[in-house]
């Protein structure tokens, strides 16, 4: 005997049902949640920044420090002095650069046209920092992050962020111990805009050699390093120009 | 009153050991290899598989009279996932930084197939105070295999526990590295779990003669 949850009848409207049940769910929390987490993104934007330039809570070893979320906005007016957007050869200030999406920015540029990239310049201790941000591919997923560098395009911090890489493996980018490295390569390799590569096998676990050009690669996440290789490389050659302009080399 | 009947108390304890989803009914390996290369995720997966497959249950078993047999896969893939979003976006705008170590994890435990196949064999034919005490015990089953992994990988790996040096300084040459003792490279990739899976399988079994099998 068939019971009434074996109609074809009643699949159809228990399926129809469910989703129209489902959807509404989703939906409203998400545009109800939606004003909440586009903050927590900004505040992680401005945090990323500051980290990159130096502006966090690190103690000497161990885990990495933000600036609290509470005080980030503050903090963050203090030390990044000026925002600029290039596009081509126009350069402008706008206040709000560090929100731009780079994602987008970068499916421009591929595609022909002139993409506006955001550079934010920070003071801190006399010292000038261009805070340049960062988008590639790692093994799974997305990769980003932001870069700073000083004057002679020496890499005076930086901070990686990822989507999916694996936990333990390729996630490790955002670990200390990692980005700690990249502190004092220099992204020009003689006159060469060069970049920095992840690299295995350079027999240098704890970075002295900063003239290479090359930082440790982390075991086990070769594609993830490989990503983060490219994504420096190509984030270069798109401000190729502007850093020129700020090198006094 | 005793709060857990003889008869609950076994549907929570089964799954620790002699019903182990791991090492018995070989389930959930994909992300027993993927995530277990250091000790923190592995025990953030383990209670997000508890809570997912605790909840999962409940739900799944409150509608076992109304879903068609016909699509009743599509709707426990359809309840598990709602649930994992739903928790995904409450913590994205309230904890913000917990959903960021989440992340990752929530495609994994949507495939998980220990939740399915909790979903399909128990929940869909028994109530659910009892669904529930299966959900927690096989989702603890598999967090205890999750976290024995990832403490033998991380110590042998990298010589950390929760990221903590315990065996010195391998770069500075401090604690047993001074006398010569180097960290096993092959433990961090995913084949170096399954390896560490293999041994607890053979440890029970050795231990309990009745789980192995007659050929």
């Amino acid at each position: 005997m068939a019971t009434k949850t074996d109609k074809n009848v009643y699949t159809v409207l228990f399926a129809t049902g469910m989703v129209v049940v489902v959807g509404s769910i989703l939906a409203f929390l998400a545009s109800a949640l939606k004003p909440r987490i586009q903050e927590n993104e900004r505040f992680e934007k401005q945090q990323n920044i500051l980290y990159a330039m130096g502006v966090n809570e690190n103690e000497d070893e161990g885990s990495v420090n933000f600036i609290s979320t509470e005080e980030v906005e503050e903090v963050f007016s203090q030390y990044i002095t000026r925002q600029l957007v290039i596009k081509g050869d126009s350069i402008v200030e706008d206040g709000e650069a560090y929100l731009i999406d780079l994602k987008k920015q970068l499916a421009i540029a591929k595609s022909g046209d002139t993409p506006s990239l955001p550079v934010m310049i920070g003071e801190k201790d006399g010292k000038t920092f261009y805070i340049i941000p960062m988008y590639g591919k790692g093994l799974w997923d997305a990769i980003w992050g932001h870069i700073a560098l000083d004057e002679n395009l020496v890499v005076q911090g930086v901070y990686f962020d990822h989507k999916g890489e694996t936990p333990g493996l390729g996630a490790n980018i955002k670990a200390r111990y990692f980005m700690d490295d990249f502190a004092g390569e220099s992204i020009l390799d003689g006159t060469r805009y060069a970049g920095i590569e992840v690299a295995k096998g350079n027999n240098d676990p704890l970075n002295q050699d900063k003239e290479d050009n090359q930082v440790d690669a982390l075991a086990g996440a070769t594609i993830t390093g490989n990503g983060v290789s490219a994504m420096i490389s190509e984030t270069v050659n798109l401000y190729k120009d502007y850093l020129q302009s700020i090198s006094t080399q | 009153m005793a709060l857990l009947s003889k008869k609950d108390t076994n549907l929570i304890l089964d799954p620790l050991a002699d019903n182990n989803p791991i090492t018995i009914q070989v389930l959930g390996i994909c992300s027993a290899l993927a995530i277990t290369a250091e000790l923190k995720p592995s025990v953030v997966m383990a209670l997000s598989v508890i809570f997912v497959l605790g909840a999962g249950n409940v739900v799944i078993s409150l509608m076992r009279n109304i879903i068609p047999s016909k699509i009743r896969i599509i709707v426990q893939l359809i309840v598990v996932a709602t649930l994992v979003i739903i928790v995904d976006q409450v913590l994205k705008a309230f904890a913000y930084e917990l959903s960021k170590t989440l992340a990752v994890f929530v495609g994994l435990i949507i495939t998980n197939c220990i939740i399915m196949g909790r979903f399909e064999a128990f929940a869909l034919g028994n109530g659910p105070w009892k669904s529930f005490l299966d959900g927690i015990g096989n989702a603890l089953g598999y967090g205890v295999i999750l976290v024995i992994v990832g403490f033998f990988r991380e110590l042998l790996g990298s010589g950390t526990l929760f990221g903590f040096k315990v065996l010195g300084d391998p770069i500075a040459k401090t604690g047993v590295y001074s006398i010569g003792y180097e960290n096993n490279g092959f433990m961090i990739i995913p084949p170096a779990a399954l390896i560490v899976v293999g041994v607890i399988i053979w440890v029970q079994r050795s231990r309990n003669r009745s789980l192995i099998e007659e050929n």
